[in-house]
């Protein structure tokens, strides 16, 4: 009997501590939910007040543009084929940036991130040292680099590739540390004890057990870049952008030109979005399939 | 005999992976280094390095680290001036000028380590002394444009002379002279004026000192000279870096609420109609390919220049993003937990909110505060073209080319920008997904 009086009291206790829990827990999110919508709004209502154009004034304008560069590339529509030819190595020169800075990038993180992975590290105690410098890296904006090349080098795809390939280094870095880290140690461990060196316990004991995943983020990371080296285009870098700038400052008269970029691009990104994807899947789950 | 084939066998196969393993091993570095010369001859950087202005690059790194005063006199009128970086707003009052600066009829200019220039009364006279060479005399009139005497018959490589113009560099500082001016540049380590301007009551006090008065109640004036400097121009540079975090905050969650419920119509198990969710997936395909640069462009046009203008750009791409992410994870959701909820009786609406929103919270909060980093990035490139936040300044201020150490400060800014919104986005993450971090 007690016993059955002190059960239902602890049920009790333990009832009204739950709803309590419960009742601060809804609270608690009632009020981030509430900082979360004034922020937003109150932010939406700054970048309103410090835009050039308002928001309500511009919606009934949005399809202007875009229906104006439709039109006239529609009445100009034979042309189209010769532009889509006219401005192909432009577009390759896009690629070709976003290629190399990738393929630079990924050297130079594979070399900074096994520097940086406990285990492997050739100087274990600088793996700090160059955590920081893969973070400070990848903390500076493509553009930045960019602009200040541009100054000493001069327009052309040389600034927008150096200057993708420092992001890239310090973006792939990290990612490829988090990959290194889950690496099986015991294959070094193996060849050390054959008397490798460094150099060759990496290249035989790491990287064929990473390398799926590595060419995976490299992927990624290539997609991306294809996007940032058409946008440094536009601020004064070559290839695409540079083109697609000249064409639009001009206006009128030269939106068929415009539209014939707007494809291009368009097409690319789709294209290489959707094979990154597809290999990706195939990469990650085939290594996982094997290895599980 | 049959075990022997089979051996034959067995080797030849080991053979033709060895061969093909070979052939990769070597294959790949010849591709990627036969691609590398390609783009050399295709980027054209032997004639880039033979373009490349080391002038510029040497002014940029001095630049970066020094400025200067201009001690300028005006040739037609006699009036010396003293200014830093030779701009009016960093110009010295009337009658005054550096210590180093002896202003009166004969202007005396101690440059240091025994140069010394001095500008004469007298047809805008000017003599500038270099130890080790001599003393240089030079007289300026409209009709004969600069005369010249040197100390010695062959003119040095560090003078460059014409006959109306003269420009002096020396390891103490550069003289110019033409028939409107005579300008003498003197070179300093550190940013000048980075705290207060010369019309401050506290430009020229020590640490200590403004420190002390800040104490006694100055505060407000100090904070208020500091914030409305006129050089530096602090009030505008922190707005503008917070318009561009304002840009990818805005963007980043604006586009994390608009996709999220379009992306159960695009997860197989949510949306039961394929026609529906092929569209979903198809229009975020189509976001996704209309870069975030063409976006910028026809969002420019509508809405004009400015930071909301950015964050729509980068709303629009990233629910393109967003919208194939979340249906993934969506798609990964443990149906057991579901048909938990399903059990007790619950509404469609009430196992979306109490059997799936929790399971994909953490996994989606993740990726959000993942891509608020990387959209501060992408806000800095956007804003150079949509005209707001700290990319705009920063491309204004390359553009006149003249202010590097403004240059490097926005660029010390923006770097520190993008750590720290990746920190808060990092500990934010490991606080809101606790346990979680061992799973990755």
């Amino acid at each position: 009997m007690a016993d059955l009086t002190a059960g239902s009291v602890r049920v009790d206790d333990i009832q009204s501590s739950y709803m309590a829990q419960a009742r601060r827990r809804r609270l608690y999110s009632g009020i981030m939910l509430a900082i979360f919508v004034l922020l937003m709004v109150a932010g939406f209502q700054t970048a309103e007040d410090r835009n050039g154009g308002s928001f309500w004034g511009g919606i009934d304008n949005f399809f202007d543009y875009p229906a104006e560069v439709i039109a006239e590339a529609a009445s100009k529509a034979g042309e189209l084929p010769g532009h889509l030819a006219h401005f192909f190595p432009a577009l390759v020169e896009t690629i070709n940036i976003a290629a190399v800075s990738t393929l630079i990038g990924a050297l130079g993180a594979i070399v900074l991130s096994l520097l940086a992975t406990r285990g492997m590290a050739r100087y274990p105690r600088l793996i700090g040292v160059f955590r920081r410098i893969m973070d400070i890296m990848r903390a500076v904006p493509e553009i930045v680099i960019a602009l200040v090349l541009i100054f000493i080098l001069g327009g052309g795809p040389v600034p927008a590739m150096i200057a993708i390939a420092f992001h890239t280094v310090g973006a792939l870095g990290k990612l490829f540390s988090e990959v290194n880290e889950n690496a099986d140690l015991k294959p070094l461990d193996g060849l050390a004890s054959v008397g490798a060196n460094w150099s060759q316990r990496m290249m035989l004991g790491v990287v064929p057990q990473v390398a799926p995943n590595w060419l995976s983020y490299a992927l990624l990371r290539f997609e991306i870049n294809i996007r940032a080296s058409a946008i440094l285009g536009f601020v004064g870098a070559g290839g695409l952008g540079h083109e697609l700038k000249v064409s639009i400052q001009w206006g009128q008269g030269k939106y068929d030109e415009a539209a014939a970029m707007f494809i291009l691009l368009f097409l690319t990104i789709v294209f290489f979005d959707q094979l990154s994807s597809y290999v990706r899947d195939k990469l990650v789950h085939g290594s996982n399939a094997g290895g599980h | 005999m049959a075990m022997m084939d089979a051996n034959a066998d067995l080797r030849d196969q080991a053979n033709r992976l060895f061969r093909q393993k070979r052939l990769l091993a070597f294959g790949i570095p010849g591709v990627v280094l036969l691609y590398f010369v390609y783009i050399f001859f295709a980027f054209d950087i032997g004639g880039l390095i033979q373009r490349a202005s080391a002038d510029n690059a040497r002014a940029l790194v001095a630049d970066v680290y020094s400025h200067k005063v201009h001690i300028t006199r005006d040739n037609r009128s006699g009036d010396v001036t003293a200014a830093i970086e030779g701009e009016k707003k960093g110009r010295f009052p009337e009658g005054e000028a550096p210590a180093w600066v002896a202003l009166g009829d004969t202007t005396v200019i101690d440059l240091g380590d025994g140069h010394v220039i001095t500008y004469l009364p007298d047809d805008n006279g000017v003599t500038y002394d270099v130890p080790g060479y001599g003393l240089m005399e030079f007289t300026v009139s409209r009709s004969k444009g600069v005369v010249q005497s040197y100390p010695s018959d062959e003119i040095p490589e560090w003078i460059n002379a014409s006959k109306n113009r003269v420009a002096i560099t020396t390891e103490a500082g550069r003289l110019t002279i033409t028939r409107n001016r005579t300008e003498v540049f003197r070179y300093f380590t550190g940013w000048e004026l980075f705290f207060f301007t010369l019309d401050s009551p506290y430009h020229g006090l020590g640490f200590g000192e403004v420190l002390g008065r800040f104490v006694t109640g100055e505060a407000g004036a100090i904070l208020s000279d500091f914030w409305n400097n006129k050089m530096w121009l602090h009030k505008d540079v922190y707005w503008a870096i917070g318009e561009t975090v304002l840009m990818a905050f805005l963007g980043t969650f604006g586009a994390a609420i608009v996709s999220l419920p379009l992306a159960f119509l695009a997860a197989k198990n949510f949306s039961p109609f394929v026609a529906v969710r092929f569209a979903t997936r198809r229009f975020f395909d189509f976001f996704r390919g209309v870069d975030a640069l063409i976006w910028t462009i026809i969002l420019t046009r509508a809405f004009g220049l400015g930071p909301m203008t950015g964050a729509l750009a980068i709303l629009i791409t990233d629910t393109g993003t967003f919208g194939k992410l979340f249906s993934e994870a969506l798609e990964n959701v443990d149906q057991k937990q579901i048909e938990g909820i399903r059990s007790t009786g619950a509404k469609p609406l009430q196992r979306y909110r109490f059997g799936v929103i929790p399971q994909v919270t953490p996994v989606l909060l993740s990726q959000i505060l993942y891509y608020l980093e990387s959209n501060t990035r992408s806000a800095t490139v956007i804003g150079a073209i949509t005209g707001g936040g700290i990319g705009l300044l920063l491309t204004q201020a390359m553009i006149t080319q003249k202010d590097w150490e403004e240059v490097t400060y926005y660029i010390v800014l923006v770097v520190l920008m993008v750590m720290v919104m990746d920190w808060v986005s990092g500990a934010l993450r490991r606080r809101l997904i606790k346990g979680d971090d061992g799973g990755h």
